[in-house]
């Protein structure tokens, strides 16, 4: 290796660096599916049908997620309703 | 108290069976009498790594179904007092395998023994799960190469999902890190994941550096654990691997390029 080399390595990233990077960004997206409980995608759906039949809102606005930290977790349900309509906001009948 | 130890990566190929060679090896010579389980049903090896191929008459899988007694199916280890081998079977596949057989040997075992070795298949699936279900402690084998990281990471949660301990609430499976087959030219040219980053990625405590050895070959060529070898890098590696497990501090070494004279940095411009 001569001087040129050496300084030519410290600027440009190494491909154990990118190695790194890469293996940390799937990593993080991996362990936080991993940390999601079967069942959340069922429960996210039967929540769904339920207000669905007070509200008429759209599959993508019920958000279930499961928060774990130290000593508690939490499961967050997020849904959006739909901006009511001026003069009628009659709710949907219940199905029967 | 025995213990159960499993020798783990997802990926295949990496050193597990090398690594619960030398690893039970290096335990037995500590004094510890030491059975190590293959429990890579349907592609036996360890036998053939540890030297005693020619010995095997019943095994594991016998011994889960009731055919062969343990004491039958247990091989004693030639050079290493207190050292003994189940091995698994050749014809049978993972689903020979359940719970409830595993955990009766396991057992069985237990009132023997200081420590069982598993030496699990590659895989996250069956044949995993029942070599890693039962441990105390898990040592993952890595390669500093991203899909061994990768798949560290993941058997990692399969460890912390599924082991007994974890299904009963117990005291989480103590894990180590074994980090295999590593190169150190290639790490010092920047080619390949160095020690701190696949230590800062998996974040588990890291139980040794095995550096990639033409000794690890030989020895598998002639039926012998690497640890046997204590004039190897490698069989160094391992024992001091051994002593740390069993709390003693011992520095990492070979870490550090050797000090190569002005000929061999000629020679190996030019080779
Ligand atoms: N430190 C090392 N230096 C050089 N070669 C090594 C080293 N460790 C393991 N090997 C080689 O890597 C190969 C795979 O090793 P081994 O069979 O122990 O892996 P394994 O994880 O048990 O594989 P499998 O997943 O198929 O069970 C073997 O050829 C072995 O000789
Ligand atoms: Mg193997």
């Amino acid at each position: 290796m001569n001087l040129l080399d050496f300084f030519r390595r410290s600027k440009e990233p190494t491909v154990a660096s990118q190695a790194k990077e890469r293996l940390q960004i799937v990593l993080a997206h991996e362990r936080s599916d991993r940390n999601s409980p079967d069942f959340l995608p069922a429960l996210q759906k039967e929540l769904l049908a339920v207000i669905k039949k007070y509200v008429p809102i759209d599959d993508e606005k019920v958000l279930v997620k499961l928060e774990r930290e130290s000593g508690c977790s939490m499961l967050e349900v997020n849904v959006e309703l739909p901006t009511p309509a001026k003069g009628a906001s009659k709710p949907v009948a219940a199905a029967s | 108290m025995a213990k159960i130890i499993t020798m783990t990566s997802g990926k295949g190929g990496v050193g597990k069976t090398t690594s619960s060679a030398a690893f039970g090896t290096g335990l037995a010579m500590r004094g510890f009498k030491t059975c190590i389980i293959d429990f890579d049903v349907g592609l036996r090896n360890l036998d053939l790594i540890m030297g005693c191929e020619r010995r095997v008459v019943f095994d594991f899988i016998n011994v889960v179904n009731g055919e062969a007694r343990l004491n039958q199916a247990l091989i004693k280890d030639k050079r290493v007092e207190n050292l003994f081998i189940l091995p698994t079977s050749q014809t049978r596949d993972k689903d020979a395998l359940t719970k409830e057989g595993v955990e009766k040997v396991l057992d069985e075992l237990k009132k023997e023994f200081d420590y069982i070795l598993c030496d699990s298949p590659a895989g996250i699936e069956k044949g995993a799960l029942m070599a890693l279900y039962f441990a105390d402690h898990a040592i993952i084998v890595t390669n500093p190469e991203v899909s061994s990281v990768r798949d560290s990471d993941r058997i990692l949660g399969v460890i912390q999902a599924k082991s007994r301990r974890a299904e009963l609430g117990l005291e989480p499976v103590q894990e180590h890190l074994l980090l295999t087959r590593y190169d150190l030219d290639r790490v010092e040219k920047g080619e390949m994941l160095k020690v701190d980053d696949v230590l800062e990625i998996l974040a588990i405590p890291l139980l040794g550096i095995i550096p990639e050895s033409p000794a690890v070959l030989k020895a598998s060529n002639v039926g012998m654990p690497v640890v046997l070898d204590d004039k190897s890098t490698a069989g160094m590696a391992y024992s001091d691997a051994v002593a740390r497990f069993l709390g003693e501090k011992v520095e990492h070494r070979f870490l550090k390029p050797e000090k190569k004279g002005f000929f061999d940095r000629l020679l190996r411009r030019t080779a």
